[in-house]
């Protein structure tokens, strides 16, 4: 063992560590921490990921959602209906058959013509789609009568949906999930940083090394900000993909900020997670019950108006349903920096108020 | 004339509802001085390092390290003590030399210092190892090596031989010699009263709270007045001459060996010298672990 003294000069410096110096090297290693622990890796990005695919493949294809109807023959009206494009339409050889099948649920009805006569049976237990089938088939019907006078008709309809066409769910899934995400990466993180660290006995080294509290809080939100920001480039970039086909409107850079400002507030809410749990078990579950409610209130995995009215004015107490409208917003809507000014406002108040709690109960040791 | 006071606590008083944890401890620690609180487990003296590391606030007493209060939090002593905590506090997924280069940063030390403390705890060959893949042994020399590695003047250590097999805890004595040996001031507790009276200059005896005995190891076991025990093979000497030599107080024979009692060693031993009676000989002196005896009353359970 033949280690040189250190000379006294770098000691008269130690005592001085700059907050710099210290908020770079706790910053390092956590994100070392991060980037080597597969678990945490899978849970922030590819995990998400799959959930951005699967409620792609469940809501995307348009096509086969929707309703099929059963065909017995042919005529002037089956073919307006075919026309209409509003069903799809099932050959089947004779009506028999065709009502074993509706009686069995394999169709919600179907339709017969023999001459003038249009003929339509539904399955009353399908309620929903037997109404859809029958509206539509009722005013095939009409407006075959209408044709058949030859008159021009005395009123018409002009329907058209108000979104662009570009408004495919990919287009709310992908912001959606995006803000799921990181709220999780965000909520966790924070969570089980602090219960691991107190459990471990790391807080109470940083409490003995000259180092300022609010350069290991730094250090670590500056951690979670930039998880946040690979998780918006791999989200975009995937969903930018064609087999998924995000359609990006004018002002989409707006949703990187907000989303950090987002991080800040599911980052206070971990650091309230962890002040309370004493556990890493008890705080994933914590953090579970928090983050999963309030990602399906906020609507981040089907559009907000899908919930009752109740609860989408409860779901307003939720930073995520904030973060949700906002990159909605700017992201796939086409609108600006003015369509945030309400979602910041909520996301700075949410992370004051939760983050001074947090303060209040925050403890070094159990 | 003694060297100066490192670390002076005075009549420190702590209770955790009705267990009074600590109860009224005071001593004092010199600079350069290796300094030990032994005890069995639950006699406070983890709380008593607590206290004088500034972690603790007393309900009663006061600490002065280095002639400052180091409660609350005083970041101006932070730079001069070093503190080993349980082997786990370390940052997760690290290696060695990144834990140890992580904590130096925290004290503005270069990171070419990470390199001096693997050397000085014999780890320089595990520098890329993760932590959490180091053994017990290895993973309480990193723990230490992190406490040292901003060069403090005084060194707290908790039961850092704890749970190590007897390899690992020769090696770790070697490495607190090396640290007492560059002139820092070492406080560490144990239960382990044989290693205490191998490394320590001076050692406080603690039980339920209260310091019972204070001083060198050697002056506590010679206060003592203790038998010194003569230790012969089975047969080497009948039971009667045994009885019968200089000195001799009381003679035990276990089918094994036979034990003399003496406070008079010397003529003791000259006499079985001229007899040359001295096959499988034997001289065990009182203990730390009979001065715990003889203080408490009750044998020493660690």
């Amino acid at each position: 063992m033949t280690v040189t003294e250190t000379p006294k000069r770098e000691r008269a410096a130690s005592g001085t560590a700059s907050s710099s110096s210290s908020f770079r090297a706790l910053a390092t290693a956590m994100f070392k921490g991060f980037v080597r622990d597969k678990a945490t890796l899978f849970f922030t990005l590819p995990f998400p990921l799959m959930f951005l695919v699967i409620f792609g493949l469940i809501f995307g294809d348009q096509g086969a959602s929707r309703i099929e109807v059963g065909v017995v023959g042919d005529g002037p009206v089956i073919a307006a209906l075919e026309r209409s494009e509003a069903v799809e339409l099932k050959p089947i050889e004779n009506a028999a058959t065709a009502e074993e099948q509706v009686r069995a649920g394999d169709i919600p009805a179907y339709v017969t013509q023999d001459g003038g006569n249009v003929t339509l049976r539904f399955a009353a237990s399908d309620r929903t789609r037997a109404s859809t089938v029958q509206g539509i088939v009722s005013g095939v019907v009409n407006q075959a009568n209408i044709a058949a006078t030859g008159q021009a008709p005395r009123f018409t309809l002009d329907a058209g949906q108000v979104e662009d066409e570009s408004l495919q769910p990919i287009q709310y899934l992908a912001p959606g999930i995006l803000s799921w995400a990181v709220s999780i990466a965000a909520v966790f993180g924070s969570a089980l940083t602090v219960v691991n660290w107190r459990k471990k006995q790391v807080l109470r080294r940083l409490r003995l090394a000259p180092v300022r509290p609010v350069t290991v809080l730094g250090s670590r939100v500056v951690v979670s900000l930039g998880v946040a920001l690979l998780q918006f480039v791999v989200f975009v970039a995937v969903a930018l993909l064609p087999a998924f086909g995000l359609r990006l409107s004018g002002q989409w850079w707006l949703a990187i900020p907000l989303l950090l400002l987002g991080t800040l507030a599911f980052f206070s809410i971990g650091m309230l997670v962890g002040a309370f749990c004493k556990t890493e078990e008890a705080a994933s579950g914590a953090a579970n019950l928090i983050t999963l409610p309030m990602a399906f209130l906020s609507g981040a995995f089907f559009p907000i108006d899908a919930i009752p009215a109740w609860l989408q004015t409860v779901s307003n107490i939720f930073p995520m349903r904030h973060l949700n409208d906002g990159m909605l917003d700017v992201m796939v809507r086409g609108q600006g920096a003015e369509a945030l000014a309400l979602p910041v406002l909520v996301l700075v108040g949410f992370t004051v108020v939760v983050g001074l709690l947090a303060a209040k109960v925050f403890r070094w040791e159990d | 004339m003694s060297p100066p006071s490192a670390l002076a606590v005075s009549d420190i008083r702590m209770s955790y509802g009705d267990v009074r944890a600590v109860d009224g401890v005071s001593f004092e620690v010199f600079q350069g001085e290796f300094f030990g609180i032994l005890g069995p487990n639950g006699a406070g003296k983890t709380t008593a390092l607590e206290i004088a590391e500034g972690l603790r606030k007393p309900d009663a007493g006061s600490v002065s390290l280095f002639g400052e209060s180091p409660w609350p939090r005083n970041i101006s002593l932070l730079p001069r003590m070093g503190v080993q905590l349980q082997a786990s506090a370390f940052f997760e997924k690290l290696t060695a030399r990144e834990q140890l280069e992580t904590f130096g940063a925290l004290y503005g030390v270069t990171s070419a210092r990470a390199g001096e403390m693997l050397e000085l705890v014999g780890l320089t060959d595990k520098a890329g190892t993760p932590e959490a893949k180091l053994s017990g042994g290895q993973r309480q020399r990193l723990s230490i090596a992190c406490a040292l590695v901003h060069d403090p003047d005084i060194v707290f250590l908790d039961e850092p031989t704890a749970a190590l097999d007897p390899q690992a805890r020769r090696n770790l004595w070697d490495v607190l010699r090396e640290i007492q040996a560059r002139g820092k001031t070492i406080v560490y507790t144990t239960h382990y009263l044989d290693e205490a009276e191998i490394l320590c200059d001076r050692v406080a005896i603690m039980d339920e709270g209260r310091i019972l005995a204070m001083d060198t190891p050697a002056r506590l076991v010679r206060d003592l007045d203790a038998a010194t025990h003569v230790i012969l093979e089975n047969g080497a000497l009948p039971h009667e001459q045994a009885r019968a030599l200089p000195g001799a107080e009381d003679v035990v024979d276990n089918g094994v060996s036979l034990t003399i009692s003496t406070h008079t060693p010397a003529p003791l031993l000259s006499a079985l010298a001229e007899r040359g009676t001295l096959d499988g000989l034997q001289v065990r002196t009182a203990t730390l672990e009979d001065v715990f005896l003889e203080l408490t009353g009750r044998e020493y359970r660690a």
